[in-house]
C-alpha cells in the first residue's frame, strides 16, 4: 500500500498544479485530461482497434519466429555436431539488432503487417532457439535411452520424448520471446509502420495531443504488463516449478 | 575439450559460415532473388569498402557508437547510484518499489514520442531515451544486490565498525557487481537498438539513418553494408563486455 503513496501524490500534485496555473501546452497535460482522453479512446474503439493490430502482429511474428526457432532448437539440440558447425553463423546473424532489419523489411514488403511480422519473427527466433536448445540438451539422458530401446524413429522421439520433456522450459522461452515481440512491434510502429499502438502514440504527439499521447503511453504499459502477467500465470498454472527447474545440463 | 579441438571446432564453424556466404553469392549470381532486394555479398563488401574508404560510413559508424556508449554510460552511472540509494534503505524500497515495477515494462521506444514532445527531434532527445531505456537492468540489479546481502556480512561490518559508506563500498557493491555487470551487458544491446531507432526517428546522422535512407533509395548494397556493420557493433560490444565481466569477476572464482 505504501507503494501507492508516491504515484498518487505525484498525480495529485500534477493535477493541482495544472488546475492552479492552467496548462496550455503541446507536451504536457493534466492527469484528469489524460484520463478523459484515454476513456474516450477506449469507448470509441480506436484504442482497442490499435491494440488488436499490435497484439495481432506480435503474436503472428511470435508464432512464425518462435516456431522456426523451436524447430532449429530441437535439431541443434539433438545433433550437437550440427550445433558446433553452425555456431559461428548463428552468433554472427544473432548480433544484428532487430531494428536494423526494419529498412530491409521495408524494402521487401513495403509498409503493413507483413513487414512488421517479419521483424518480430526475426527478433523472436533467437531467444527461442537459445533457450530451447539448452532445454533439449538438458533432457535426462535416460529418457533418450528409453527412446533408443523402443527403437523410436526421429519423429517419434521428438513428439513423444523431446517435446514433452522440454516443454516447461520451451514455454519459458516463448514467454520471454512474447515480451520481446510486443516491444519490437511497438518499436517498429513508432519508427516507421503506420499501424497499431506505436503509430497511435506517434500520431498523438505529431498532432499535438499530449493528453492522448500520455493516455496511449499508459495504455501501452498496461497492455505490456497484462500480457506478461497472463503468460506468467499460465506458466505457473501449467507447469508450476517445473519451468524453473532443469537448468542443469 | 583440449585446446586444439576447440580451435578446430571454431575453424569448422567459420568454414560453414563461409560456405553459407558462398551459397548467398550463388543465389545472387543466378538471380534467384531480385538484386533490388538481395545484393550479393560481393556487392555488399564493395559498398562497405567504398563507404569506409570515403569516410562517410566510418563517420556514421562512429556517431552511432558514440551515441550508444554515452547513453549507456550515463544510464550505468545513474542506475548504480540510484539503485544504491534505493537499495540501502528499506523505506525507499517500500515506497519506490511498486512505482519502478510499473514503469519498467513500458517499452523504452514508447517513451520516444514523449521525449520528442519535450526535447524535439534532437540529439539530446535520443540520448535521454537511451539513458532512460537502459537504466532498468542496472538499477534493478543494484537494488537487488544491495537488498540481498548475506546477514553475516552485515554483522561483520558492524563488528568492524564500518561506516555506512564503507558498507556500501566494501560489501554491498561487490555483492551486487555480478548482477550489475550482467545488466550492463544487456543494457548495451538495448542502447544499440535505441540509438538506431532514435536516429531513424529524429534524423540524426548515424548508421540507423543511413540504412533507412539507403532502403528508401533502393540502394540495397549500401543497406546491407550498414546492417552488417550494425551486426558487427553488436557482436564486438557483447564480446568485449563478456571479457570485461570475466576479468572483473575473477576474484569470485578464486574465493
Amino acid at each position: 500500500m505504501r507503494g501507492l503513496i508516491l504515484p498518487l501524490a505525484l498525480v495529485l500534485a500534477a493535477e493541482v498544479l495544472a488546475r492552479i496555473f492552467g496548462i496550455d501546452s503541446d507536451s504536457i497535460a493534466a492527469p484528469s485530461a489524460i484520463l478523459v482522453a484515454g476513456f474516450a479512446a477506449l469507448i470509441d474503439g480506436t484504442m482497442l482497434h490499435a491494440t488488436a493490430q499490435t497484439l495481432g502482429t506480435a503474436l503472428a511474428g511470435l508464432a512464425i519466429g518462435g516456431g522456426g526457432g523451436l524447430a532449429a532448437a530441437i535439431l541443434l539440440g539433438l545433433f550437437p555436431r550440427l550445433a558446433q558447425l553452425m555456431r559461428f553463423s548463428i552468433e554472427t546473424v544473432r548480433s544484428i539488432p532487430a531494428v536494423a532489419i526494419i529498412p530491409v523489411a521495408m524494402l521487401v514488403f513495403g509498409f503493413g503487417y507483413r513487414m512488421e511480422i517479419s521483424i518480430v519473427a526475426f527478433a523472436c527466433f533467437w531467444p527461442v532457439l537459445i533457450i530451447g536448445q539448452s532445454a533439449v540438451i538438458g533432457i535426462d539422458p535416460r529418457l533418450d535411452e528409453v527412446g533408443r530401446v523402443l527403437r523410436l524413429n526421429l519423429w517419434a522421439r521428438v513428439a513423444k520424448i523431446v517435446l514433452p520433456a522440454a516443454l516447461p522450459r520451451i514455454f519459458v522461452a516463448f514467454r520471454l520471446a512474447a515480451g520481446a515481440a510486443l516491444i519490437v512491434a511497438v518499436t517498429v510502429e513508432i519508427a516507421t509502420n503506420p499501424l497499431g499502438l506505436g503509430y497511435g502514440l506517434m500520431l498523438a504527439q505529431q498532432t499535438l495531443h499530449p493528453d492522448m499521447m500520455f493516455a496511449m503511453l499508459i495504455w501501452v504499459g498496461i497492455v505490456g504488463w497484462g500480457f506478461n502477467a497472463l503468460l506468467l500465470f499460465l506458466q505457473k498454472r501449467l507447469f508450476g516449478p517445473a519451468a524453473l527447474a532443469g537448468n542443469a545440463p | 575439450m583440449s585446446r586444439f579441438a576447440g580451435v578446430r571446432a571454431t575453424a569448422e564453424s567459420v568454414a560453414v559460415f563461409l560456405i553459407l556466404i558462398a551459397a548467398w553469392q550463388a543465389i545472387a549470381i543466378f538471380r534467384l532473388v531480385s538484386p533490388v532486394f538481395l545484393p550479393g555479398p560481393n556487392r555488399m563488401v564493395a559498398a562497405l569498402w567504398r563507404g569506409l574508404a570515403s569516410g562517410h560510413l566510418s563517420s556514421e559508424l562512429f556517431q552511432t557508437v558514440e551515441r550508444m556508449v554515452y547513453g549507456w554510460l550515463l544510464a550505468s552511472l545513474l542506475g548504480v547510484a540510484l539503485g544504491a540509494l534505493i537499495g540501502s534503505s528499506r523505506a525507499a524500497r517500500l515506497y519506490l518499489g511498486p512505482t519502478l515495477e510499473f514503469l519498467r515494462p513500458i517499452p523504452a521506444s514508447a517513451v520516444m514520442p514523449v521525449a520528442i514532445a519535450f526535447l524535439g527531434l534532437s540529439n539530446s532527445m535520443v540520448l535521454v531515451v537511451i539513458a532512460l531505456g537502459t537504466l532498468w537492468p542496472m538499477l534493478l540489479a543494484t537494488v537487488h544486490g544491495f537488498a540481498a546481502i548475506e546477514p553475516r556480512l552485515i554483522e561483520v561490518s558492524r563488528a568492524l565498525r564500518l561506516s555506512r559508506l564503507g558498507i556500501v563500498w566494501k560489501i554491498a557493491l561487490p555483492n551486487a557487481l555480478p548482477d550489475i555487470l550482467a545488466g550492463m551487458r544487456l543494457a548495451l544491446t538495448i542502447a544499440l537498438i535505441l540509438s538506431v531507432v532514435g536516429e531513424m526517428l529524429a534524423s540524426q546522422d548515424g548508421l540507423g539513418l543511413a540504412i533507412l535512407l539507403a532502403a528508401r533509395a533502393f540502394r540495397s548494397a549500401d543497406l546491407f553494408a550498414g546492417v552488417a556493420l550494425l551486426g558487427a557493433v553488436g557482436y564486438v560490444s557483447n564480446v568485449a563486455l563478456q571479457l570485461a565481466e570475466r576479468r572483473v569477476l575473477r576474484w569470485r572464482e578464486a574465493g
